[in-house]
């Protein structure tokens, strides 16, 4: 054991940092940027990619809006509009929303919990790509007028092979599979990552509330992502195969689809919100200057939102028509959330309270997301009550509703984030003052966008309308909101612009610029190829406010190999040494002969046999080891 | 490291690998048979609701399937689980001898788990073209079909592996134990499978 190389009083200092550089780094150039499994390099581009997805679908709307800012208007046609709503919907859930949290965890959460990679690092490269073929797919199917046009939740019968004929729907569908294959695999890694990777010391009530989050959300996507991908296999074989789940004259069942759906969608919207509550948690730390006010409550309050978030789906069904229990239990589960929403607002109102807050754009965004979630979550106690949800289902009011909960909840916290973290991405600082022209204009456009909403909503103007006629009285608070979009894309390209001049920038953020307490502020920003160059120890909830300038770490790890620590899953334990995975081409080929089974099943169900070969030697070649048996323990 | 660092431990005695709960493998194989457990839940709930909506189960005048080859399949995937127990022992005390006979038992055993899988789709008395019905009996089957493939193509993988120099790496037995344990999933599940398609039509009818 003498001759392996390991960190420690003989080898510290620029002569490690050195080894571990040539041990970590990826090849240079093109070969490198495919072949990466760095959890920072996968982050970052998934980021990037999910941001662009948000500029795209933020674009769509704004072509709804034009033509929605007077009545009759003819700007669009219907079926364009059908396209342009369906995947304005589609792009902002399953390309942006969803894909954006698990991207700020891949970069966040491994610096978070004081580790050198993430958890299954292959395959977090395998499941970036094979997010990026879907949404290429849903993209380029758009601009070919094959787009998806039957709503983003996608009915049946509306959806099935008698009224949605040709392949905009199954384009949707197999898009689905894709990012829900994604979505999966990276919520694997997360929970493995956050369970097994923690610094020593970091115990499950050390944990950062934005590791809880995300340990929570990833289970959740892990519940709740298979029953989409079910519903939209089911989808594809009544089109492709002749199959008759949702087929109601050979005894299926158009709501079969709609349970199967939401069962995934209600949950998702919490996957979408529980991580933007761990941004706005540790920027409300952050910048208060204190820890966050009854971490237990914290807690449990995000593992509560996660159960109940599988009792609620019912409540988007209510005019379907149920069993008056059916009503009860729905409209009492969906009230029951606000519960612990409510408990985290307070616990965040509180920590501000006993602070001293600092009004930086991060905690700007921070205020903002309070005042919009809480409007958006009382208008969402409005609509679980059967009675007003009967009156406003399909409405104006609706769209404001979710747009306060999703922009206000999940978009802001998101924007701050950002903001927040981007010397840790880049290296670079963000423009306070670019910054916060960017917050009010996005700010108060959302607000004159979508408030005007609940109002048209509540005079009866029904969603998904390509046009409207003149004496509704809808003109002027349509107009209102079509002015008010206008201002968000005025914030959104000053926030843009913002990000593309610090990139131009130097490097030369600090390590730690806001004075945080968690891990990742422990190291350089950006962080080198291998993160830490020590195994640093968690002592407390606050690991960087609990020591005095010097941090505690733990020596011992392989130099000349990737090696990085296992952990005990509740204590954090040191327990294991363990080799993370090399470079390699395999999970971007395994990728593409994925791509060209999902893409090729939409034509002939044959391609699911015929592209099943090259995709298992792809994997075979992914998981067949590459490198000489290790020189440690072996056995004989 | 931006910080100046203190020295608290050394970390280079802790050995590389451990078996269950202490290793990546287990965590990643159980986040992958939840994900699959929910697809089979859910595929359960899909089976009820169906088959809340009839008057009798199968739907007239459909005939429930033909036991025999399902349930000489459920027999014998059963008895898998003895050469399969074999090997998770023997991964766990690092017996490569005993891993690798195993390991080609283990390969070679689903075979005939097809063939008897090929009669049963066609003892299912319905096509799925038919109705709600005949979709979830086949949905149902054939998902459990490519788990079985899925798995088959891993153990015999891990089979020509463990016969290489990498087959005595100690993490590779760790591999070896998860195998083990993802097989007693793909059988445990079938069980299921079994009494939705071949039991509860013949209860109900």
């Amino acid at each position: 054991m003498s001759e392996i190389a390991r960190d420690g009083e003989t080898l510290k200092g620029a002569e490690l940092e050195e080894r571990l550089a040539r041990t970590w780094s990826r090849a240079p150039g093109l070969w490198g940027w495919i072949t990466t499994v760095d959890h920072k390099e996968i982050g970052r581009r998934y980021i990037w990619t999910a941001m662009t997805f948000m500029v795209l679908g933020g674009i769509l709307a704004a072509v709804m809006r034009a033509q929605l800012a007077r009545p009759e208007s003819g700007l669009i046609s219907a079926d364009r509009y059908n396209q342009i709503f369906t995947m304005h919907g589609t792009t902002m859930m399953f390309l942006f929303a969803v894909p954006v949290m698990e991207a700020i965890a891949i970069y966040i959460i491994p610096l978070m919990v004081g580790t050198r990679n993430i958890a299954f690092p292959r395959l977090n490269a395998f499941s970036y790509w094979t997010y990026l073929f879907g949404a290429l797919l849903l993209w380029v199917g758009f601009i070919l007028n094959i787009g998806p046009d039957a709503g983003w939740f996608m009915y049946t019968p509306l959806s099935g092979p008698q009224f949605s004929p040709g392949k905009r729907t199954d384009i949707w569908a197999q898009m689905i599979t894709f990012t829900e294959v994604a979505g999966i695999a990276v919520a694997v890694e997360l929970t493995a990552t956050i369970l097994k990777f923690r610094a020593p010391g970091m115990s499950l009530g050390k944990m950062p509330l934005f590791v809880w989050a995300i340990l929570i959300t990833s289970i959740m996507i892990i519940l709740s992502l298979p029953s989409v991908a079910l519903a939209s296999a089911m989808l594809l074989s009544d089109r492709l195969i002749g199959t008759q789940f949702f087929n109601a004259f050979e005894h299926g069942d158009a709501l079969l689809w709609q349970h199967l759906f939401w069962f995934f969608a209600h949950p998702e919207v919490y996957i979408i919100f529980l991580p933007a509550t761990g941004f706005v948690s540790q920027i409300v730390e952050t910048f208060t200057g204190r820890r966050v006010f009854a971490y237990p409550a914290m807690v449990l309050a995000l593992v509560a939102t996660g159960f109940l978030s599988f009792g609620v789906w019912v409540h988007h069904m209510f005019a379907t028509g149920l069993p008056r229990l059916g009503y009860d239990f729905y409209t009492a589960s969906s009230m029951a959330v606000a519960i612990p929403a409510a408990i985290q607002i307070f616990c965040w109102i509180a920590t501000i309270w006993l602070g001293r807050p600092r009004f930086t754009v991060p905690f700007l965004y921070v205020i903002a997301f309070i005042v919009t979630f809480v409007i958006g979550g009382l208008s969402g106690v409005m609509v679980a009550s059967v009675p007003m949800d009967l009156e406003l289902h399909d409405t104006y009011f609706v769209v404001a509703h979710f747009h306060y909960v999703l922009i206000g909840g999940a978009v802001f916290p998101l924007l701050g984030a950002i903001t927040y973290w981007f010397p840790k991405f880049s290296g670079r600082m963000l423009s306070e003052g670019l910054g916060k022209a960017a917050f009010w204009l996005v700010v108060v456009g959302f607000n004159v966008t979508f408030f005007p909403m609940h109002l048209t909503g509540m005079l009866g103007m029904p969603r998904r309308v390509y046009t409207y006629p003149a004496d509704m009285g809808w003109n002027g608070l349509n107009l209102l909101s079509s002015l008010g979009a206008v201002v968000i894309w005025l914030g959104g390209l000053i926030f843009i612009a913002n990000v593309f001049l610090a990139l131009r920038r130097p490097r030369g953020a600090a390590a730690n610029p806001w004075g945080g307490s968690s891990l990742e502020w422990a190291t350089d920003s950006p962080p080198p190829p291998y993160n830490f160059a020590h195994q640093p120890i968690a002592t407390g909830h606050t690991p960087l406010w609990d020591v005095t300038d010097v941090l505690p770490v733990m020596t011992g790890l392989r130099v000349d190999d990737r090696e990085q620590l296992i952990t005990t899953a509740i204590e954090a334990v040191p327990d294991i040494r363990y080799p993370s995975p090399e470079p390699t081409p395999w999970p971007l080929l395994s990728a593409i002969a994925l791509a060209a089974l999902f893409i090729g099943s939409i034509f002939t169900p044959w391609a699911v046999v015929i592209g099943a070969v090259p995709l298992a030697v792809g994997f075979i070649a992914w998981f067949w080891p590459k490198s000489p048996p290790s020189k440690e323990p072996v056995i004989e | 490291m931006s910080l100046p660092v203190r020295f608290d431990g050394d970390l280079a005695d802790l050995p590389t690998h451990g078996f269950g709960p202490r290793s990546l493998t287990w965590w990643g194989i159980v986040g992958f048979m939840v994900v699959e457990g929910m697809f089979f839940a859910l595929l359960f709930a899909a089976y009820f609701f169906i088959l809340d909506k009839e008057q009798t189960w199968p739907p007239q005048p459909y005939a429930p399937p033909g036991l025999l080859a399902g349930t000489v399949f459920t027999m014998l995937i059963v008895l898998t689980e003895i050469p399969n127990a074999v090997i998770k022992r023997a991964a766990e005390r690092f017996d490569l001898r005993t891993v690798r006979k195993g390991l080609v038992v283990m390969s070679l055993l689903p075979l005939p788990l097809f063939v008897l899988r090929g009669f049963e789709f066609a003892s299912l008395n319905v096509l799925w073209t038919d109705n709600a019905y005949g979709s979830i009996q086949w949905a149902l089957l054939l998902t459990h079909t490519i788990h079985l493939i899925t798995d088959w193509g891993d153990t015999a993988v891990l089979t020509a592996l463990m016969f290489t120099e990498h087959g005595k790496e100690a993490n590779r037995f760790v591999d070896t134990s998860e195998n083990s344990a993802y097989w007693r999933f793909v059988w445990g599940s079938w069980l299921i499978v079994y009494l939705l398609i071949y039991w509860v039509p013949r209860w109900l009818t």
